[in-house]
C-alpha cells in the first residue's frame, strides 16, 4: 500500500496552506523577539544602577536623524517589494538600493556615536553597568542591521546581475519581514535607551 | 515526482561501497537520515552521561569514598546534566521530531531540508566542543578539565576569577551553538507542520503527535533564545569585561537565575510534550481504540504551552523572593498540575475497555503513566514554597526531577523507539529482550529513584562529593547505587536488542502493529520521497478508513 488517496479531488483544489517562507521568518522573529526581550529586560533592571559614572543623561544624545533614516527604510523596501511583485525590476532595484544606502547611514551613525563614547567619553563596555547593557544591546541590534545589510547587498548584486525576477517577489517579501522586525526593534531599543533610560 | 526516483530500490544500497554510504550520510539532507543521525548521535551521548551518573553513584555508595576527587565530582555532575538535557534529551525529541512528523502528515520531507542539515550539524558540533573541554579546557593552564560549575552555572561560579581556564567558556560556547540549531530545527518543525500537511489533513485531523511536536517547537523558539541571550551575557562579561552578573559592579547574580529558569522550566515541556506524543500515539493502537478526547488533549498541551513560561521562579524559593512572588509561583506551577492531569485521564480513558496489548512499548507507556503521575505528585509538593525552603537543594529534589526526565521521558522514549523502530529500520525488535530490558530497568529506576526521595527528606543536599557515617543516609545510597546496576543491565539489553535486531531481526510488514496513522502506509523503511503519491486524507485515522471502508471515521468526526 503505498498511497491512501480516498479520491476526494475536491478536498486538493481547495487545498492552500501558509507560505513556508513566512512562517519560518516568523519563527526566527519569534525567537529573536525572544533575545531581544532579555536584553531590553536587562536593560531596564540595570537603569540608574551604575556605580560609577559617566551616566546616560551626561552622554547620550537622540539618534533622530539615524532613526529617520532607519525606519524610512521600512517605507523603501516596502516599495521595493510591490514594484517587484508588479514585474518592475528596474523600480525595484531602484528603491533596494535606497533602503541599503538608508541602513548604511544607520551604521555610519551608530559608529560615529561609539567613536564619540568610547573615544571622548571614556564608556566602554566594562566602564560601568550603563556601558555593559548599552553597547551590548545597541551592538545587538546593530549586528542585526549590518546582517540584514549583508543579505539586502545579496540582492543588490543579484539584481544589477539581472537575475531578480517577478517570481522572486515572495523571496524578497520574506527578506523584508525581518528587516521591518530590525526597525521595529530599534523603536523599542530606541525608547528604552534614549527616553526611558536618560 | 519523477517516475526514475520510484524504480529506485532501496535494496540497492548494501552493495555499495561503504565510503559511498557515508558520504551519503554526511551530505544528506533527508529528514528521515537526520532524524536517525540526531537519535544515533543523542544514544552516544545517552552512554556517556550515563557513564557519568554511574561514577558520582559509586563515589556516593559509601560514606567517606575516595573514588573520585572532589573536583572531578563537580566536573560530573555539571557534565551529566548538561549532556542529558542539551545533548541526549533535545537531539532524540529532535529526531524522532524529524522522522516522523513529515511522515505523519504525509509530506515528503521537512519545509527547510538544508535548514535541517544545517542545525543538525550545528547540534552535532556543539556537543564536540563541551567535550573538547576535557582536552582543552584549561587553556595554557595545564591538561584540560571539564566545565564544573554546575549544569545551571549560577554566578559568581562563572567568574573569571572564580572559573580559570576556559571550562566555563566551552559550556557557553557548546550551548550557544546547539541553541541556535535547535532554533533551526524548532522553525523547521513549525513551518513543515503549518505548510506541508496532505490535502484534508486540517488542524483538528493532524495526529495528536504532530500537535504536540508543534506545540514544542514553539516553545523552543521563545524558551531556548533566553538562555541563547544569557549565554551572550556570559561571554561579554568572561571575555570583554562586561559587568552582567559581576556584583562587584553592581550587577546581579539573581538576574542569571532568571534567565537561565526562564529558559529552564519551559525546557521541562520541551522534553515532556514530545514524551507525551509518543503516548498518545502508542497507547490507542495497543488499546485498539481511538484516543480518548482528542480536542481536550490539543487544548491541554496548548495550555501547559503558555502556563509553562509563568512557572519559572518556583526553582529559585529558596534563593529568597518577596510574598508576593512567592505566591505567584506556586500558584502557577500548581495550575500546570490540571492539564496534565487532564491529560493522564484521557491516557487511562484510552485504555479503558479496550483489548489492551502488553507489547513493550505499550508496557513502557503504562510505566510512563505511573511514573510521570508520582514525579506530578511530588513536583505539587515542591510547588509549595514553604515545603521547597526546606527540601529544596536537596535530594528530594534530585528524586523529584530524575522522576519526570527518566520515569516519564526516558520511558516514553523507549516506548517510542519500539514502537517505530520496524518502521525505520525494516526489521522486528525481539519481543523477549525488549520485555527484559522493561522489567529490569523498571526495577533499577524504582530501586534509585523511589529510595532517593529518603536521603532527601532526611537532608542530604545534593552535589556533596561525599558524607559522614551515621546520619542514617548510608544504606539509602548504597539501594540507590544498587538500582543504577540493574538500569545499565537494562540499557545494554536494550542496546543489544537494537543491534541484532537491525542486522538479524526479522524483516516486518509495512503496517506490523495494526495502526491508523500514515507513517505505516509506507514501506518500511520508507523510500527516500516517502510517498509515491502524496496522500489525502479525511479523518485523524486515515489507514482506519482505507481497512473498513464500511465504518470510516469520517462519519462521525
Amino acid at each position: 500500500m503505498s498511497s491512501t488517496s480516498l479520491a476526494s479531488s475536491s478536498i486538493e483544489s481547495e487545498w492552500v496552506l501558509p507560505s513556508r517562507g513566512r512562517v519560518g521568518m516568523f519563527c526566527l522573529i519569534a525567537a529573536e523577539s525572544a533575545i531581544f526581550t532579555i536584553f531590553v529586560v536587562a536593560y531596564i533592571y540595570y537603569i540608574g544602577k551604575s556605580l560609577a559614572g559617566p551616566m546616560p543623561k551626561d552622554v547620550l544624545e537622540l539618534p533622530i536623524f539615524a532613526t529617520i533614516c532607519l525606519l524610512s527604510s521600512s517605507l523603501t523596501i516596502h516599495f521595493a517589494v510591490g514594484a517587484l511583485r508588479n514585474g518592475k525590476s528596474g523600480i525595484f532595484g531602484i528603491w533596494w538600493f535606497v533602503t541599503i544606502a538608508l541602513g548604511a547611514i544607520f551604521l555610519v551613525e551608530t559608529g560615529r556615536e561609539w567613536y564619540h563614547l568610547i573615544f571622548e567619553k571614556g564608556l566602554t563596555i566594562n566602564t560601568n553597568l550603563f556601558g555593559t547593557t548599552y553597547f551590548s544591546l545597541v551592538g545587538l541590534h546593530a549586528f542585526h542591521v549590518t546582517v540584514g545589510l549583508i543579505g539586502l547587498a545579496i540582492g543588490m548584486v543579484l539584481a544589477l546581475l539581472g537575475k531578480v525576477r517577478q517570481e522572486h517577489s515572495e523571496r524578497a517579501d520574506v527578506f523584508s519581514l525581518y528587516w521591518h522586525f530590525v526597525d521595529v526593534v530599534w523603536i523599542v531599543v530606541f525608547t528604552v535607551v534614549y527616553i526611558i533610560g536618560r | 515526482m519523477s517516475s526514475e526516483s520510484i524504480a529506485l530500490n532501496p535494496g540497492d544500497e548494501s552493495t555499495r561501497p561503504i565510503g559511498d554510504r557515508l558520504h551519503d550520510w554526511v551530505t544528506t539532507v533527508d529528514h528521515k537520515k537526520l532524524g536517525i543521525m540526531y537519535i544515533l548521535y543523542a544514544l552516544v551521548f545517552l552512554v556517556i552521561g550515563g557513564i557519568e551518573a554511574s561514577i558520582m553513584r559509586i563515589q556516593l555508595i559509601v560514606p567517606h569514598n575516595h573514588f573520585v576527587s572532589p573536583q572531578v565530582f563537580n566536573q560530573m555532575f555539571t557534565m551529566h546534566g548538561t549532556t542529558m538535557i542539551f545533548f541526549v534529551a533535545m537531539p532524540i525529541m529532535f529526531g524522532f521530531g524529524n522522522y516522523l512528523v513529515p511522515l505523519m502528515i504525509g509530506a515528503r520531507d521537512m519545509a527547510f531540508p538544508r535548514l535541517n542539515a544545517w542545525s543538525f550539524w550545528l547540534a552535532a558540533f556543539g556537543g564536540l566542543l563541551l567535550y573538547f573541554s576535557f582536552i582543552g579546557g584549561d587553556g595554557l593552564y595545564g591538561a584540560g578539565s571539564a566545565p564544573d560549575v554546575g549544569w545551571f552555572a549560577y554566578a559568581p561560579l562563572t567568574a573569571r576569577v572564580f572559573s580559570v581556564g576556559h571550562s566555563t567558556d566551552f559550556w557557553t560556547l557548546g550551548l550557544l551553538v546547539s541553541g541556535i540549531g535547535s532554533i533551526g530545527t524548532a522553525a523547521n518543525i513549525v513551518a513543515t507542520i503549518l505548510c506541508l500537511r496532505c490535502p484534508g489533513m486540517t488542524l483538528g485531523k493532524m495526529p495528536l503527535l504532530a500537535w504536540m511536536n508543534l506545540v514544542m517547537a514553539a516553545l523552543v523558539l521563545l524558551a531556548i533564545s533566553p538562555l541563547t541571550a544569557a549565554q551572550i551575557m556570559l561571554s561579554l562579561d568572561r571575555y570583554l569585561g562586561a559587568h552582567f552578573f559581576d556584583t562587584q559592579a553592581g550587577g546581579s547574580a539573581v538576574i542569571w537565575m532568571h534567565f537561565f529558569w526562564i529558559f529552564g522550566h519551559p525546557e521541562v515541556y520541551v522534553l515532556v510534550i514530545p514524551a507525551f506524543a509518543f503516548a498518545s500515539e502508542i497507547i490507542p493502537v495497543f488499546s485498539r481504540k481511538p484516543i480518548f478526547g482528542y480536542p481536550v488533549m490539543v487544548a491541554a498541551t496548548v495550555t501547559i504551552g503558555f502556563v509553562s513560561f509563568t512557572v519559572w521562579a518556583h526553582h529559585m524559593f529558596t534563593v529568597g523572593m518577596n510574598s508576593y512572588a512567592n505566591s505567584f509561583f506556586t500558584i502557577s506551577t500548581m495550575i500546570v498540575g490540571v492539564p496534565t492531569g487532564i491529560k493522564i485521564f484521557n491516557w487511562i480513558g484510552t485504555m479503558w475497555g479496550g483489548k489492551i496489548q502488553l507489547k513493550t512499548p505499550m508496557l513502557f507507556c503504562i510505566g510512563f503513566l505511573f511514573q510521570f503521575l508520582i514525579a506530578g505528585l511530588t513536583g505539587i509538593m515542591l510547588a509549595v514554597a514553604p515545603f521547597d525552603w526546606q527540601l529544596g537543594n536537596s535530594y528530594f529534589v534530585v528524586a523529584h526531577f530524575h522522576y519526570v526526565i527518566v520515569g516519564a521521558i526516558l520511558f516514553a522514549l523507549f516506548g517510542a523507539f519500539y514502537y517505530w523502530f520496524p518502521k525505520m529500520s525494516g526489521r522486528m525488535y525481539n519481543e523477549t529482550l525488549g520485555k527484559w530490558h522493561f522489567w529490569l530497568f523498571l526495577i533499577g529506576f524504582h530501586l534509585t529513584f523511589d529510595f532517593m526521595h529518603i536521603p532527601g527528606l532526611l537532608g542530604m543536599p545534593r552535589r556533596i562529593y561525599t558524607y559522614e557515617p551515621g546520619r542514617g543516609w548510608d544504606t539509602w545510597n548504597l539501594i540507590i547505587t544498587i538500582g543504577v546496576l540493574f538500569q545499565a543491565a537494562g540499557i545494554l539489553v536494550f542496546v543489544g536488542n537494537l543491534l541484532w535486531s537491525r542486522l538479524r531481526g526479522p524483516a516486518c510488514t509495512t503496517d506490523p502493529w495494526d495502526a491508523w496513522t500514515l507513517e505505516w502506509s509506507t514501506s518500511s523503511p520508507p523510500p527516500e520521497y516517502n510517498f509515491a503519491t502524496i496522500p489525502v486524507v479525511r479523518s485523524r485515522r486515515p489507514l482506519w478508513d482505507i481497512k473498513h471502508p464500511e465504518d470510516p471515521d469520517w462519519k462521525y468526526e
